[in-house]
């Protein structure tokens, strides 16, 4: 099991904590690849949350690993999806008839918690009751400022814009609305000068 | 007085000049020869006569060909201007308030008739009259925030004020000291104030924060923020970086005086009627530090200020690699001669330089 200790960075820097059961008639549980473990981890704190809970998640590279985990918990609703994009026309549906005191946990990627918590908030449900885990790769999701194309699951810094190509380095600065960090051009006061990416944290 | 306009330019061949009225009004930032972050707040009721703080929106002779580049910037990119779906009634605000102080303050430059809902608004510097129903956004030709500051000098950043917090919902930002309204937007007060170092520390965000949310309406208040720009780019924006930053690498001794330019922000806080919004201006003055010599007092303090500055600031506001460069021509114009208290020219009692 990947959990990591992210180093204390700038106030506009998610953090994220430890799922928790929390009373509730409905349960929204958003999980991409190795968030699934920390669903299972959730259901083993509350063995009834599950008969009320809607999960969607999206196993990316873990493929068949976690999916009859989740099968197992008796879920009332489970969708395994084949990407985030694919899973947000259902989302934003779940969202729009969500009632007062839906709890939702979200886990995995910073780029799918960042993603479903912006989903989450554009439908009007208050910050409070979204629990976040961070479980598995360290990827980020980057905006390039200068373009302002996204580019998904990077992993070292600086990086190459997937849309405009410039080589960007990784700002620790984040846009809940975009649910991105910033990119920004590492050569442009020297033209052809960039360092060798580095892996993220490393 | 009359302002006379300049034609001028603040990209490719930059022919903006500061006249020497625009000189001596200068808003120069620095009261002591130190500079640290600070909750430097005071109240906006105006100052000395013909001084930037003395009209609620100051016009200055480089109005016009300001509001031709913001329309430059514009067509490159609208995502310069937002505003989210709640702030509508704001820009409404704003642009009220805008229009109420220019017509007072400038009477022979702009008029307000308002006949109800229905008003005519007259720039005469920009050749515009047009009549339009208050609050119906479709009689203007762009959102009520979009065509008022298109017509007034700085960038205007509008605040919703809701969970004891302040959040940029809404702007207009051309002429910033390379912060983004396209990533920042929907942040509140601490999370854009995220990559400013020391001050988080330092407790200065909360205190300002708390000062913010009880401005009052017809009571606002104002300070002064200041950066580096190489030529007098108004645009130093993160979106177009890739373009401009090559310039900070083209400052040499022999170039400084004119190339190197201190950007100062005269930032105005007000409360907003109908929406309670705080808008935040941020007012752009540049002077070329060969303009900024002339003044004595000013050219000893900005030597002084600039060596003993902290790293993180310098490093910060992104010139720690030209700083041996200012400190170097800066030093020429320093004698060691005592400063006068305060940020005024003190033309008349301050010596000239000693060497
Ligand atoms: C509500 C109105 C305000 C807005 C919209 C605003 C906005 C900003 C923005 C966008 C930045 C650039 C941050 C970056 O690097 O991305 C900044 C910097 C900064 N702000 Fe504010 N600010 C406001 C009020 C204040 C107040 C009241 C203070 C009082 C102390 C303050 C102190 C600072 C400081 C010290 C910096 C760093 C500037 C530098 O070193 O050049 N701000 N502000």
């Amino acid at each position: 099991m990947s959990r990591v200790q992210f180093p204390t960075s700038i106030a506009s820097r998610p953090v994220y904590g430890t799922l928790a059961p929390r009373p509730g008639k409905a349960h929204l549980m958003m999980a991409d690849a190795e968030g699934a473990g920390a669903l299972l981890d959730l259901a083993s704190q509350d063995a009834g949350l599950m008969a009320r809970a809607h999960i969607l998640y999206i196993p990316r590279a873990t493929g068949e690993a976690f999916a009859a985990g989740l099968r197992a918990l008796n879920p009332a609703q489970l969708y395994i999806g084949p990407s985030f994009d694919a899973a947000l026309p259902r989302l934003r549906r779940v969202l729009s008839d969500a009632h007062m005191g839906l709890q939702v946990y979200l886990a995995g990627t910073e780029g799918l918690m960042g993603r479903a918590a912006a989903e989450v908030a554009a439908a009007g449900i208050p910050y409070g009751a979204v629990q976040t885990e961070h479980r598995g790769s360290l990827a980020r999701r980057m905006q390039c400022v200068h373009c302002k194309g996204i580019t998904e699951d990077v992993t070292t810094d600086p990086f190459v814009c997937s849309h405009c190509g410039l080589n960007l380095f990784v700002r620790d600065h984040y846009s809940r609305r975009l649910a991105a960090f910033q990119g920004v051009c590492i050569d442009a006061e020297d033209p052809g000068n960039v360092p060798e990416p580095v892996e993220l944290y490393k | 007085m009359t302002i006379q306009f300049n034609d001028e330019t603040f990209r490719g061949d930059y022919s903006f000049r500061n006249s020497p009225w625009a000189i001596k009004r200068f808003p120069f930032p620095f009261h002591e020869d130190s500079y640290m972050y600070s909750v430097n707040m005071e109240q906006h009721r105006g100052g000395p006569a013909g001084s930037v703080f003395e009209k609620r929106f100051d016009v200055d002779e480089h109005y016009v060909s300001e509001m031709r580049d913001r329309a430059l910037v514009l067509a490159e990119d609208p995502l310069r201007c937002q505003s989210l779906p709640h702030m509508t009634l704001a820009g409404w605000d704003l642009l009220e308030l805008i229009m109420v102080s220019k017509s007072e303050d400038y009477p022979d430059l702009f008029e307000l008739h308002r006949d109800g809902d229905r008003w005519r608004w007259v720039n005469k510097p920009l050749g515009i009259d047009d009549t339009f129903t208050f609050m119906d956004e479709t009689t203007l030709p762009y959102g009520p925030l979009e065509y008022i500051t298109r017509q007034t000098q700085g960038d205007f950043a509008v605040l919703d004020q809701r969970d004891d917090n302040l959040w940029m919902d809404a702007g207009m930002v051309t002429t910033q000291a390379d912060w983004s309204l396209d990533f920042d937007i929907g942040m509140n007060f601490f999370e854009w104030h995220a990559p400013v170092p020391l001050a988080h520390e330092l407790g200065i965000f909360k205190r300002a924060l708390k000062f913010l949310m009880n401005v009052q309406q017809g009571a606002p208040a104002r300070r002064l923020n200041w950066t580096m720009t190489v030529n007098p780019l108004l645009d130093t924006s993160p979106e177009n970086y890739h373009k401009w930053g090559i310039q900070k690498t083209e400052l040499t001794a022999e170039n400084i005086g004119a190339k190197q330019h201190l950007r100062v922000e005269l930032q105005t806080f007000y409360r907003l009627p109908r929406s309670n919004a705080l808008v935040f201006p941020i007012r752009c003055y540049l002077i070329a530090f060969q303009d900024l010599v002339t003044v004595p007092k000013w050219g000893r303090r900005l030597h002084r200020v600039i060596r003993d500055l902290p790293e993180e600031l310098a490093t910060y506001k992104g010139f720690i690699a030209n700083r041996p460069l200012m400190i170097d021509y800066l030093s020429r114009h320093d004698d060691g001669l005592p400063t006068s208290p305060g940020v005024w020219a003190d033309l008349e009692t301050e010596p000239p330089l000693q060497k």
